[in-house]
């Protein structure tokens, strides 16, 4: 077999493909897009004919892959962690309904925000919905976890999370591939009424739940991400959750002198926590992302100060751990730095716009036919758009969440803030934009959104978008008049028609939507390359 | 053995490429690799880095610890010195003296140099004139992959090799442009650590 070296994602994707995987689904997200992205492109993934297009957002994708997994069939959605706030609905009630074939649910969180707006750990929800969450440390293990997962899914009937984090996610490594499974037949649920989530059904489907808990901790204490190494030492017991686990091996390559809990499965393995927590005098809980562990073990109020971790201080609150601050904490000095830095030679190089970017000419053009008005009535959304808040346009004034700039310039408008402006990207658009549109459309609020469409999902790597060419239909059928449906080509040559076009529906007193259509340079090119 | 390196750059300078080629040559060695990458917001034309970790033995840490790296091989001048705080005191610089300036608040470009000069083991290398002397400015990223070998536990050969897996795709022409970026920077590096 050829040497095979993936990313964290690359690693559970191919393992999702030999483990009988019928169906992916995902919307794109950092750090989870390469998941999809390499099953898009695996060739076995072709041959078997794995059903692999890219949602319109992270609620459908689950949605749809809780639909395969009705028919029998083992599937798998992967997004990042805010959109599992987006699909948080179908993701809680899909654990009452459980699952029928394997079904997991993959999601990447990114602390220290490398790429993302907020920091939240995952896991939380898992534990919320009473579900099994499973964590890989390493890419060998997020190969081999779906075989493991898919399994555990479909012996509770449960839907199974998989965490996972940036750093591994995004980092590669020599792994061993297994053998691949087939595909399960379709087959659907033996009880027709279980997905009907009535009164009468959910308060059955609840007490089932509940009652596989402690199941799910034997499950737990079994699982091959889970294991309890001794130590002679015991004046420390060290928790070590996921990823962190490698930041510790590498300050004791030789091993570590305390008792070790390495977890890689929740709900926690409690048996094996409560040997640790007897055994030692304190405990160290390492975990990345938030202290979800350590607050548990913490027992408040009658924490005695012997649970050390994020929340007392000896780790950084928030943000990603790394093998030097699990150092610190440890007591140890990591490395032989000696060398100085003199602070004042550098400079941050924040991300910006491509040059030649669609979205500068946008973005230039609107800044003029703004000038008549005070500042502060931009609401923009999440995109390549949003460094238009950046030098030289800072042009837009907001970005929440996926579709928040036309819902919240509509709230803006309803207070009296008028003219109001929504920039929002086609992707995102119809990602979480269109309802929104139509809570505009019905109150007549006196709106300006622009689309800007270029034609890609450009700021996590120029995936198709969803409404790709076809964003005039979808608006007039929201209900929007013809009239106020304008479409500009963002060119330095069109600068001032387009200010023209802009200033025309910023006086009108009604929903407009201007269309800013021309292609992301980045997808251009590559499309060009790719062609040549 | 045990080799860890940091690159560092501008995103779409090419950093990753030239950590896939070393990825690559590692593999086919039998040795041990982690890399960590970075994707997402900061490719666009902000600071990039990755973690490249070669061993004998198993690798835990997908990032290296501070002040313990033993290379750090930098596109970008200011980039290097952002990343200095991995190096560990016997750890060689290799840098491209040429900037990426791309923020109005680009510092002294005579003080980064100076600063640089003054760590002990320092190679600054033009790779982008010579990859455009060369007329290949698009291996400037493989001159500098050539000035580092010089340091690195692995052989030219095998470095070579590996260009040819990764560029495979994109013909000979491209493959034979990058193997001479590369064997320039060795002969360059080579020139300057007499
Ligand atoms: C709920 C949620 N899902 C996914 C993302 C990741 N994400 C950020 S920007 C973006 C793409 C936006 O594409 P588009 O609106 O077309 O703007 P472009 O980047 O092309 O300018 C995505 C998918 C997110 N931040 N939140
Ligand atoms: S990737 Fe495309 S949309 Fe994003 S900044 Fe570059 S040109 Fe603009």
């Amino acid at each position: 077999m050829p040497k095979f070296v993936p990313l964290g994602n690359e690693a559970l994707a191919q393992g999702a493909l030999d483990a009988g995987l019928s169906g992916m689904y995902s919307y794109p997200g950092t750090p989870s897009t390469e998941i999809m992205e390499y099953i898009r492109l695996a060739p076995d993934a072709a041959e078997r004919r794995v059903h692999r297009e890219w949602s319109a957002n992270e609620k459908t994708a689950l949605e749809a892959a809780l639909g395969m997994s009705y028919a029998g069939k083992r599937a798998m959605v992967a997004m990042k962690h805010v959109g599992l706030n987006v699909a948080a609905d179908p993701f809680i009630n899909a654990a009452f309904t459980g699952a029928n074939g394997g079904l997991l649910v993959v999601v990447a969180d990114d602390p220290s925000m490398h790429s993302s707006q907020n920091e939240q750990d995952s896991r939380t929800y898992g534990r919320f919905a009473f579900i099994p969450v499973v964590e890989p440390s390493n890419q060998q293990e997020a190969y081999n976890l779906p075989f493991y997962a898919f399994e555990l899914s479909e012996k509770y009937s449960v839907p199974v999370m998989v965490r996972l984090t940036t750093r591994l996610s995004h980092s590669r490594a020599d792994i061993e591939r297994g053998d691949a499974i087939p595909e399960n037949a379709l087959k659907l649920p033996a009880d027709l009424t279980r997905f009907v989530l009535m009164p009468a059904v959910s308060r059955q489907r609840y007490t089932r739940l509940l009652g596989l808990q402690s199941d799910f901790e034997a499950e737990a204490e079994r699982s091959f991400l889970t294991r309890y190494e001794d130590g002679d030492n015991n004046s420390l017991g060290i928790i070590a959750c996921g990823i962190a686990y490698n930041y510790l091996r590498e300050n004791y390559p030789a091993g570590c002198p305390y008792p070790v809990l390495k977890i890689g499965q929740y709900p926690l393995p409690k048996r094996l926590v409560e040997r640790l927590v007897e055994e030692n005098e304190a405990i160290l809980v390492l975990e990345e992302g938030a202290p979800l562990v350590e607050d548990m073990l913490r027992g408040y109020p009658f924490d005695a100060g012997s649970i050390h971790g994020r929340l007392d201080g000896t780790l950084p609150r928030t943000g990603e751990l790394n093998p030097t601050l699990v150092a610190r904490a440890l007591g140890l000095e990591a490395g032989s730095r000696t060398f100085d830095v003199p602070e004042d030679v550098i400079a941050a190089r924040p991300p910006k716009l491509c040059d030649g970017c669609p979205h500068g000419d946008t973005f230039l053009a609107l800044n003029e036919a703004l000038e008549p008005y005070s500042k502060g009535r931009v609401f923009s959304d999440i995109g390549c758009y949003t460094l238009g808040v950046l030098p030289p346009y800072n042009a837009v004034n907001s970005c929440v969440d996926m579709g928040a700039s036309i819902t919240m310039a509509k709230g803006a408008a309803d207070a009296g803030l008028t003219p109001t402006v929504a920039v929002i990207g086609d992707s995102t658009f119809t990602h979480s934009g269109i309802t929104g549109l139509l809570d505009a459309v019905n109150a007549n609020s006196p709106l300006t959104v622009i689309i800007m469409d270029n034609l890609a999902t450009a700021m996590t790597g120029g995936q198709p978008a969803p409404g790709g060419g076809h964003l005039e239909g979808i608006v007039q059928g929201v209900g929007v008049p013809a009239e106020h449906i304008r479409l500009i080509t963002p060119l330095p040559r069109q600068h001032d028609t387009n200010v023209a076009v802009m200033r025309e529906e910023l006086a009108h007193e009604g929903v407009s939507v201007i269309i800013a259509r021309r292609e992301c340079i980045e997808t251009a090119k590559r499309r060009r390359r790719s062609a040549s | 053995m045990k080799y860890d390196m940091i690159l560092c750059g501008v995103g779409g300078q090419g950093v990753l490429s030239i950590a896939a080629v070393i990825g690559v040559a590692a593999v086919d060695n039998g040795l041990h690799l982690k890399q960590a990458e970075v994707h997402g917001l900061s490719q666009r034309g902000g600071a990039v880095e990755s973690h490249l970790r070669l061993s004998d033995q198993p690798i835990y840490s997908d990032l290296i610890p501070a002040g313990s790296a033993d290379m750090l091989l930098s596109m970008e001048p200011m980039e290097t010195l952002r990343y200095v705080p991995f190096l560990s005191g016997e750890g060689t610089i290799v840098a491209d003296n040429n900037p990426f300036v791309n923020i109005p608040n680009y510092p002294d470009l005579g003080t980064i140099i100076t600063t640089l000069e003054r760590y002990p083991r320092v190679v600054l290398v033009d790779a982008e004139g010579i990859a455009t002397e060369m007329r290949a400015k698009r291996s400037s990223n493989m001159v500098l992959l050539g000035a580092a070998s010089v340091f690195m536990p692995l052989s030219p050969e095998s470095l070579e090799a590996a260009i040819g897996t990764i560029f495979g795709r994109k013909g000979e022409a491209v493959i034979e442009q990058n193997v001479a970026a590369l064997r320039q920077g060795r002969a360059v590096a080579q020139a300057q650590t007499g």
